[in-house]
């Protein structure tokens, strides 16, 4: 991949701008659940923000992909961890990048394994463009139109502070 | 045939190896001999996963949904049809379980014919259990390249599963394999379990392994393969971490390899005593079906050491884990 030179948001910036967002939506029956890893690392970080009370889970989608077929396993599957009940919960789904749609379709297949939530939304750092599936983010921090040949990734530096890169998808 | 090779660390020559695909991901799974270290990793984590699986309200991920799974039992083997049935169940997968002692060979039909058939009904992966070793690796090479084989039990050759859920279970309660000291107990020369559970130990870098039983059932200069031999429990047991029961496969000894039950179990069966000699924590495992009283007491087998009721649950996530990265390296 190489890099692009395009300007990008300050990821610090946009986690402080959805952590704002998120606030009056939490209630004594919300939980949040990152997807590995980018969602994860975004909600460690707002738990410290919103209240570390809340309960949280780590979902893995590996096993819910829908390109398994052409992709085969991922390499580096990690455990799920939802140990809460799920059952009446409003779960919010927690992503870096917003691109197909196709990963939360997967993660939302996955949380209906554990239980019947009473509400799912979902919170992404960026919603790049592109969805292929009729899902989209409800808190969202910043939205772009990017080209199907670029890759939008956030990082995470040995501090723990968060910053986006563009590279370009040799996948495509 | 597949053209597979890997590079052997030791010499630098290509050798083949028909389980591994020609960018060298694993295609069937035959033995434990000579698969490289970050398969068997990739596989333990991947079965990891798994485990949490079997804990949810849903126990099923749709990974293998619309593929069919033939278990083709040459063998009888209740346990290891069972998991491998619920782990390809689990991934959605459609079952078919054929004991095929009891089928079509006793009406004369050929192992491969019996495979053709199958092939023609659709059949995406192959679980194989055969008394004759090599018989897995046979099949493998006549299949069509979409098709995996998965050997649950091949003579006396290998039972890779097996290993995978031992090493799993011993990784899960003792995380740093390169401080073990491990002791396998009782009939190794019959044993494929034995052989696996040694090739996957040394793969994963277990710096001791022991073997401890009588001379008639140990193979010939089984020590060149690195394992420490023992022919008396209390001292091939001392300080050990794990100790890796076999059981006595009565059903493969010809000739009067033992003199009886009674005094097998008082020399070579597995005690709370002698446990004793072993490290304080030290785990133990078996791969059942278990002869009470003549490898192993009950109040071992039932002890707070033992972890063979683990091993069983263990086994399907690592089935599950397996069949996985099979079906997605197709």
């Amino acid at each position: 991949m190489t890099k692009t030179d395009m300007a990008l948001p300050d990821a610090e910036l946009l986690l402080q701008r959805l952590a704002d967002q998120l606030r009056p939506a939490i209630h004594k029956d919300t939980a949040l659940v990152g997807i590995h890893s980018g969602g994860v690392w975004i909600m460690e970080r707002l738990l410290t923000m919103l209240g570390s009370n809340l309960p949280q889970g780590r979902l893995d989608v590996s096993f819910y992909r829908d390109d398994f077929g052409q992709r085969g396993l991922h390499q580096d599957t990690r455990p799920s961890q939802i140990p809460f009940e799920v059952e009446d919960r409003h779960i919010i789904l927690i992503d870096d990048v917003f691109y197909t749609g196709r990963t939360i379709r997967a993660a939302m297949n996955e949380l209906f394994d554990y239980g019947r939530p009473a509400s799912i939304s979902l919170a992404v750092l960026v919603n790049r463009g592109g969805r292929e599936l009729p899902i989209a983010p409800q808190f969202c921090a910043h939205d772009m139109n990017l080209p199907a040949g670029l890759n939008l990734q956030l990082m995470r530096d040995a501090q723990g502070l968060f910053h986006l890169t563009l590279e370009e998808s040799q996948d495509v | 045939m597949p053209k597979a090779c890997f590079t052997s660390p030791w010499k630098k020559v290509k050798m083949f190896n028909p389980q591994l695909t020609d960018d060298g991901k694993l295609k069937h799974l035959l033995t434990i001999d000579g698969l490289p270290r970050d398969i068997i990793t990739q596989i333990l984590d991947t079965a990891e996963s798994f485990v949490g699986v079997a804990e949810r309200e849903v126990k099923k991920v749709p990974l293998l949904r619309g593929k069919t799974v033939c278990n083709i039992f040459f063998e009888n083997s209740t346990r290891t049809r069972t998991t491998f049935e619920i782990a390809a169940k689990r991934l959605s997968a459609d079952v078919i379980n054929l004991n095929v002692s009891t089928s079509s060979q006793s009406k004369g039909e050929t192992i491969l014919d019996t495979i053709d058939n199958l092939t023609a009904m659709h059949a995406d992966m192959f679980v194989v259990r055969h008394a004759q070793s090599g018989a897995a690796h046979f099949i493998a090479r006549h299949v069509k390249p979409h098709i995996h084989v998965i050997n649950a039990g091949d003579g006396r050759h290998a039972h890779p599963t097996q290993a995978l859920l031992d090493v799993f279970t011993i990784r899960r309660y003792k995380p740093d394999m390169h401080n073990l000291r491990v002791a396998l107990v009782g009939d190794i020369l019959h044993s494929r379990v034995a052989r696996s559970e040694i090739h996957a130990l040394t793969t994963l870098g277990v710096p001791e392994i022991r073997v401890i039983a009588p001379k008639t059932l140990l193979p010939e200069h089984v020590e060149k393969i690195g394992v420490h031999v023992y022919h008396d429990m209390n001292a091939g047991l001392r300080d050990v971490d794990v100790v890796m029961m076999l059981r006595l496969q009565n059903e493969r000894m010809s000739g009067a390899l033992l003199p009886s039950a009674q005094e097998y179990f008082k020399t070579f069966g597995l005690t709370q005593e002698k446990l004793a000699l072993a490290k304080p924590d030290a785990i133990v495992t078996h791969p059942g079906p278990m002869n009470r009283g003549i490898e192993i007491d009950s109040a071992v087998a039932d002890g707070r050491q033992s972890v063979i009721l683990p091993q069983v649950t263990y086994g399907i996530a690592v089935r599950m884990a397996v069949m996985s990265i099979l079906a997605g390296n197709s």
